[in-house]
């Protein structure tokens, strides 16, 4: 069935099988690799996107499901030319390890973030639960979420 | 990609019930749990049958009587933030809250939530348990430190949901929808033991679908909880539970009612702890005396009497939780 979805801002027209996932199209049909596969079964967050906006795990998720709606992938959050804030804070925190872990973490932090202000640690860690990290990195990505969240805020105050 | 099948997305809900009337269909509404276990062969489908575009079935709304309806496709994650579930059913706010992960809570929904398959490695994994047509219960002499300590004969599965407990607690109903009508089942009647059905967890018939749940009007004076122990602080399942809503007038519980999560094969509700606490005050010592009935009964597995310990814990910890004056109602 041809479905058109919204992904990274730009509409796009796939063809997607019954039994496509959603992670099967990003990474598949177009190409955008950055989402990883971990346990395939929504227990790892490895594959976390924005769907409307709001976390999901994409292996959980049927392609057939996402018509008309919008995803965010970890390619929609900055470029390797241009970091968001919250990339570059994860970099000079050395919040990656691996690095499997990290398109989700970014995701499922960015998802955080947008809703403004400066959450406390254990906001970050309960945004991040569903996010698993097995080189236990956790302390060093609280801490670069946070550090993203303060530059952030205060930009908008520069802003306003 | 996942096995084959072919995919509906009816419009309207008498289209999709038509269609799940067919032998080997099955509703998708979250598809977290749906997903898993087609992947994991624990069960076919021929056809899975989008419920995305009813629009019927979702939303969060007060009703005339001042009670709550839940459309089944709500999900966790609205259920868990709604401002009347926050301040007049806490103890269903904070079930929805403790399931899962936020990237499941966002997807899963209320109707997937209380119908999804049980947990058991051995029933999702490579066994052909009781459960799915074989003889044995693996747990029973195999790995069961997770299993029921109440209620499992032939099958030791505890039930997942740590909305059902709530929901039950509550004394919410579920309306069911099938190509041949509908009915209303109280959320405590939706869920059978393994003694009557060892194959479902549920009373749904085939081409059954819960299209939403009411909640009756919080009873005058209820406070309400939800405590959940898991062997990590986020995204588990309960090892123990309990949804806990209790009603209090001048200083002596009028009506309580206490279901367990984690322990059983279905929502477990303690009618000897509930007992314990009518007309007493609610403060420690009656805590005490409830958690200590709560288990009663309790046939632990060889790895899992540790529940035992577990579940007079919570239940007296919920209880002393609620006794304090500084609880929201």
């Amino acid at each position: 069935m041809r479905i058109v979805l919204t992904v990274n801002g730009a509409v796009r027209e796939v063809d997607v099988a019954p039994v496509a996932r959603l992670l099967d199209v990003i990474r598949e049909t177009l190409g955008l690799t950055g989402t990883k596969e971990g346990c395939g079964e929504g227990e790892c967050g490895a594959c976390t996107v924005l769907l409307d906006g709001t976390p999901v795990n994409s292996c959980l998720v049927a392609a057939a499901q996402c018509a008309g709606r919008s995803v965010v992938t970890v390619e929609g959050l900055g470029s390797a030319e241009r970091l968001s804030a919250l990339q570059e804070e994860l970099v000079s925190h050395g919040g990656a390890q691996c690095g499997i872990c990290t398109p989700g973490v970014l995701v499922s932090a960015a998802a955080l973030l947008s809703r403004g202000g400066v959450p406390t640690d254990a906001e970050v860690r309960e945004a991040l639960a569903g996010n698993i990290c097995r080189c236990t990195g956790y302390q060093k990505i609280v801490d670069g979420v946070r550090a993203a969240a303060v530059r952030n805020a205060a930009a908008a105050r520069g802003a306003s | 990609m996942l096995p084959s099948f072919s995919y509906a997305r009816p419009r309207t809900l008498k289209d999709a019930l038509t269609r799940l009337s067919a032998s080997g269909a099955h509703p998708h509404a979250g598809g977290t749990d749906l997903l898993g276990c087609l992947r994991d062969g624990v069960f076919d489908a021929r056809e899975v049958v989008s419920l995305s575009d009813l629009a019927e079935l979702r939303g969060i709304a007060r009703t005339k009587d001042g009670g709550l309806r839940i459309g089944a496709l709500a999900t966790l994650a609205e259920l868990a933030r709604h401002p009347d579930v926050v301040s007049r059913y806490p103890v269903l706010a904070q079930g929805a809250a403790a399931a899962a992960s936020p990237q499941l809570r966002n997807q899963g929904t209320v109707g997937g939530n209380v119908c999804q398959r049980p947990r058991c490695w051995y029933f999702r994994g490579d066994f052909l348990c009781a459960r799915k047509g074989g003889e044995l219960c693996y747990a029973e002499n195999g790995e069961n430190e997770y299993h029921a300590i109440f209620g499992g004969s032939g099958c030791h599965i505890v039930h997942p949901s740590d909305t059902a407990p709530a929901l039950v607690a509550l004394g919410a109903t579920a309306v069911v929808a099938s190509a041949k009508g509908s009915r209303r089942v109280p959320m405590e009647k939706l869920f059978v033991l393994p003694a009557v059905d060892i194959h479902h967890e549920t009373v749904l018939a085939p081409g059954e679908l819960v299209t939403e749940i009411l909640v009756p009007p919080p009873p005058p004076g209820a406070r309400s909880l939800y405590r959940k122990v898991r062997s990590r602080a986020a995204w588990d399942f309960a090892l123990a539970g309990v949804a806990a809503v209790v009603s209090v007038a001048d200083g002596k519980v009028t009506n309580a009612r206490l279901v367990l999560s984690g322990v059983a094969p279905v929502p477990w509700r303690v009618p000897g702890a509930e007992r314990a606490l009518a007309g007493k005050p609610l403060d420690a010592a009656s805590a005490a005396v409830a958690a200590r009935a709560a288990v009663e009964g309790a046939a632990p597995l060889a790895g899992n009497g540790y529940k035992v310990d577990l579940v007079r814990g919570v239940v007296e910890e919920a209880l002393t939780v609620l006794a304090t004056p500084a609880t929201p109602a």
